[in-house]
């Protein structure tokens, strides 16, 4: 437990995605099984155990220490797991000499076990025994790991990515096989590093690698023939996976799974109703996942009201109606489809969707086209679609003869978003980045002006911390440096008002409204496009601009 | 002590210069010029420039020299170790602290009182300084840098082998080691080399003349190379000690990927090392940790502990509940030389 734990610990200080990769492979490389495996499925969300609540660690710690000393570290610390783990009584000493006979600390997997096995009832007894055998680090990450606040900052995917390196392997070739293993994965190990074959996948409804696009630069159409593609629009929701089979007693298992694999079914219970129903047979479609309320597509806030849930009750499916939209069928009554070119595929998702007529499935639509010029219209102006402009984030290019290959190939599929929003925006507090940024100003907050009580004021709308150069970013630093006004810990306020000010040009996808922000909107993925070194504060957009967008998404849904 | 004095019952007293001893007109680390001082160490706080008579370790005094230059007091007096000095009506002498070379504790005694002035001190093994002696007294006083129950110092040595291990691990960064430049830097030498490494270690300007001190003494650091401007970006691999502050200083961007490790007792506390943007904390501490001062305090067989700067009130807390007299001083101006701004640079 204490090498997990130290592993965890690495993981938290360091930010960059190369290091974590780093670190991870070597723990892999150097943890025996199934040690390895059961770490694996922490950070993977596999780990099943009965969750101790704050409650009971709050009482454990009670019976050891004095209250007032604990309610003044825990002042201090902030943290309840990293206040007890720290407060814990450590053992007495133990002699490094020979003839010591203490046990060795217990490892990741007996903990585990211990959880797993130990009835409600005596839980507190048995956490305590364990807390009493580990270090500060080996106690933070069990009660971490107990409470349910494992947050590392490593997604499954980055510890899939890791296994793949470790092996030689493309991550995809993990994920295929991902749902039908589990811990202590045992051999998926064996199969990485080369000790026994490729693990063999009984799942009924497996999921299978997402085929990506790149994204479209202008001049990439010159070299392209629009007689070789079909578009489609790109909609704004999230891209799924539905999948049914039988398994071995003939029962149907269905999921709805993510891009990258992950299993959302227990958030689409009206989804997953649906992927189950006779007529839905064993089949596997890519789409994407839509609140449609009357035939209409709602934007993407609606659909972040179902996103992240671990239940869902009758009234939230009411009120958001999940519906998937087809854009691919990639196999049918057991037969794989995906080496078949993409204008067969579609016929037979056509064909598939017309017969069996599933419940919350429909086909997305072509958008029809002559040339680029034409394409381009339509991209420009997606109303001439019906009535969802609102949920439309730009087209697909797909080739009509395009395979469904796993990961991102260069060539076969497009994305042409649309444009971003752009905004002038003032900044107003910058904080130091993290890692390799941590001794620069590189986080923005940035704000526009708004009527106040006492004449204009700005109100901050955002915060970006990408989309400059390395160039940029020194003068950036330079001018927070040089402008600063108050300082809070890591977080620089600079001037701005009406005289003095740094205008950002800032592009964003989207905005709506949110009630967690003072300015009453959000936006999503804000960045920096342009430093507006000429433009005076002043001049920079005013909320009332903010607003227009949000209406103007409104009027289109 | 002699009835005739005016003020405490006590052999030393608390002004908001520092702690005062009339029956021997000294200050003990006094916070500003007073004509006699008796100094524990050579931290800046403890430790300032312009009294008139300063009698003090043979090293603190020639650290002093070296940071303020030769005219910083108008007299010196050296004493060593366990060396009784009598001034006045009392008896002083310095006991070893283990906190930095020269460190001390001073015992302050006549017939009827013994107080020691603890310092700033460890329990902790350190090879670069005298270790610790208990003296037993009436009256401790203690620092309380790290009066929480939290702060528990690991074994410093298992905290370098994780630097070790991550310059193997990421040979293609450079690890820059945040140490303060008066004793912290030069027990992470000691203890880099303890852990087998061969490699020079590389040190910025801001430690070189107190580290070269610490070599003349005896030390043996191996082979240490200050940091040119221009060969910063070429040091992947290696391990470069600086002061903190320059950590996030410009200085630290021309390194290779930097590493930005930290040796402190308050790396300890996770949200305290994300604060500081630190990458890999290092536990490591000049000061006695929690169990240690509670160790501390009681080997001293004192009645009386007073608390003079840090985390006071769970220490007092504690020692109430043993039923210890326990009172913070609180006085002001002894800073915390593990978290602040490095004054070696400046
Ligand atoms: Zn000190
Ligand atoms: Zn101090």
């Amino acid at each position: 437990m204490n090498r997990f734990a130290q592993l965890l610990d690495r993981l938290a200080f360091e930010h960059a995605r190369n290091g974590k990769l780093r670190i991870l492979t070597d723990y892999f490389r150097h943890t025996d099984d199934p040690d390895r495996g059961y770490a694996l499925a922490a950070m993977t969300g596999g780990l099943i155990f009965q969750h101790a609540k704050a409650g009971l660690i709050r009482t454990l710690i009670a019976e050891r220490t004095d209250q007032t000393l604990f309610e003044m570290s825990y002042d201090y610390v902030g943290d309840l797991s990293e206040t007890v783990a720290l407060l814990w009584p450590a053992r007495p000493a133990q002699s490094a000499f020979i003839g010591d006979n203490s046990p060795p600390p217990p490892t990741l997997s007996e903990i585990v076990e211990t959880l797993r096995d130990t009835p409600k009832a005596v839980l507190p007894q048995a956490l305590a025994g364990l807390l009493d055998q580990l270090d500060e680090t080996g106690r933070w990450a069990l009660l971490k790991l107990i409470t349910g606040g494992l947050r590392i900052g490593v997604s499954a995917r980055l510890a899939k990515t890791a296994l793949a390196l470790m092996g030689e392997l493309e991550p995809d070739a993990i994920e295929e096989i991902w749902p039908g293993l589990a811990p202590p994965y045992l051999d998926l190990f064996a199969w990485i590093e080369g000790r026994a074959d490729k693990p063999v996948v009984s799942d009924p409804a497996p999921f299978r690698a997402a085929m990506l696009a790149h994204a479209l630069e202008e001049t990439n159409l010159a070299s392209l023939d629009p007689e070789d593609f079909v578009a489609e629009w790109k909609w704004d929701g999230i891209r799924v996976q539905a999948v049914a089979g039988y398994d071995d007693e003939g029962v149907v298992v269905g999921r709805l799974y993510s891009r990258t694999g992950e299993d959302i079914s227990g958030a689409f219970p009206d989804v997953l109703e649906a992927i189950c129903a006779r007529n839905f047979g064993a089949a596997a479609i890519d789409g994407e996942l839509l609140i449609v309320r009357e035939g209409r597509v709602e934007s993407f806030g609606a659909l972040q009201q179902r996103l992240n849930r671990k239940k869902v009750d009758a009234k939230l499916i009411a009120e958001y109606p999940a519906h998937v939209r087809a854009y691919d069928l990639l196999s049918e009554d057991g037969q794989d489809l995906r080496a078949l070119p993409f204008a067969e595929r579609r016929m037979r998702l056509t064909r598939f969707l017309e017969t069996r007529t599933p419940s919350r499935f429909d086909l997305s639509p072509l958008v029809p086209f002559s040339n680029w010029e034409a394409l381009a219209q339509a991209r420009r102006d997606p109303a001439s679609a019906g009535g969802d402009a609102g949920a439309i984030e730009g087209v697909m290019l797909k080739r009509v003869d395009s395979l469904y290959v796993p990961g991102r190939p260069t060539g076969p599929w497009w994305k042409w978003k649309r444009d971003p929003f752009t905004l002038d925006a003032v900044l107003m507090y910058a904080q130091r980045g993290h890692g390799k940024r941590s001794s620069f100003y590189s986080d923005y907050t940035f704000g526009v002006w708004r009527e106040g009580v006492q004449g204009d004021e700005l109100v901050p709308v955002g915060k970006a911390y990408f989309g400059f150069t390395d160039a940029d970013l020194k003068l950036l630093d330079k001018w927070v440096r040089d402008h600063t006004t108050n300082r809070f810990g890591p977080v620089r306020e600079v001037e701005a008002n009406r005289k003095i000010g740094l205008v950002l040009e800032v592009a964003f996808e989207g905005v709506q409204r949110s009630t967690r922000h003072k300015s009453g909107v959000a936006m999503r993925f804000p960045r920096v496009s342009r430093i507006r070194w000429d433009k005076p504060a002043r001049d920079a957009d005013r909320i009332e601009a903010v607003e227009a967008l949000i209406g103007e998404r409104k009027a289109g849904v | 002590m002699s009835d005739g004095s005016r003020s405490s019952p006590h052999l030393l007293t608390p002004t908001s210069a520092g702690l005062y001893c009339a029956a021997g007109d000294f200050y003990i680390d006094p916070l500003r010029a007073v004509p006699r001082a008796l100094i524990t160490h050579a931290h800046s706080d403890h430790a300032r420039r312009g009294h008139g008579a300063v009698l003090a370790t043979r090293e603190t005094l020639a650290i002093m020299a070296l940071r303020y230059g030769e005219a910083f007091c108008a007299a010196r007096q050296i004493v060593g170790y366990g060396q009784a000095v009598r001034l006045g009506d009392v008896d002083v002498s310095f006991h070893p602290a283990g906190h930095v070379l020269g460190s001390a504790q001073v015992l302050v005694a006549n017939r009827r009182q013994r107080i020691v002035a603890s310092g700033d001190y460890k329990r902790a093994a350190d090879p670069t300084c005298a270790l610790f002696e208990p003296v037993a007294c009436d009256v401790f006083i203690s620092e309380a840098t790290f009066g929480l129950p939290v702060f528990r110092h690991p074994d410093a040595r298992r905290e370098v082998d994780k630097l070790i291990a991550s310059c193997a691990m990421f040979p293609d960064r450079a690890h820059l080691v945040g140490a303060y430049s008066l004793g912290k830097a030069q027990r992470m030498m000691a203890l880099i080399r303890q852990a087998g490494w061969e490699r020079p270690i590389y040190i910025h300007g801001a430690l070189e003349k107190i580290t070269d001190y610490y070599a003349a003494e005896g030390a043996d650091f191996g082979e240490i190379r200050k940091v040119a401007a221009a060969e910063r970006s070429k040091l992947a691999g290696e391990i470069i000690l600086c002061p903190p502050s320059s950590l996030q200083d410009v200085w630290s961007r021309k390194f290779p990927d930097p590493v930005a490790a930290f040796a402190s007792g308050w790396m300890r506390v996770r949200a305290r090392a994300r604060q500081r943007g630190v990458e890999l904390p290092l536990v490591i501490s000049d000061h006695a940790d929690w169990d240690d001062l509670c160790a501390t305090i009681r080997e001293s067989q004192c009645a009386q502990v007073w608390i003079t700067h840090g985390e006071a009130e769970a220490l007092v807390h504690w020692a109430s509940t043993i039923g210890l007299d326990a009172r913070p001083l609180h006085l002001m101006g002894y800073g915390d030389e593990e978290e602040v701004t490095d004054e070696a640079q400046t």
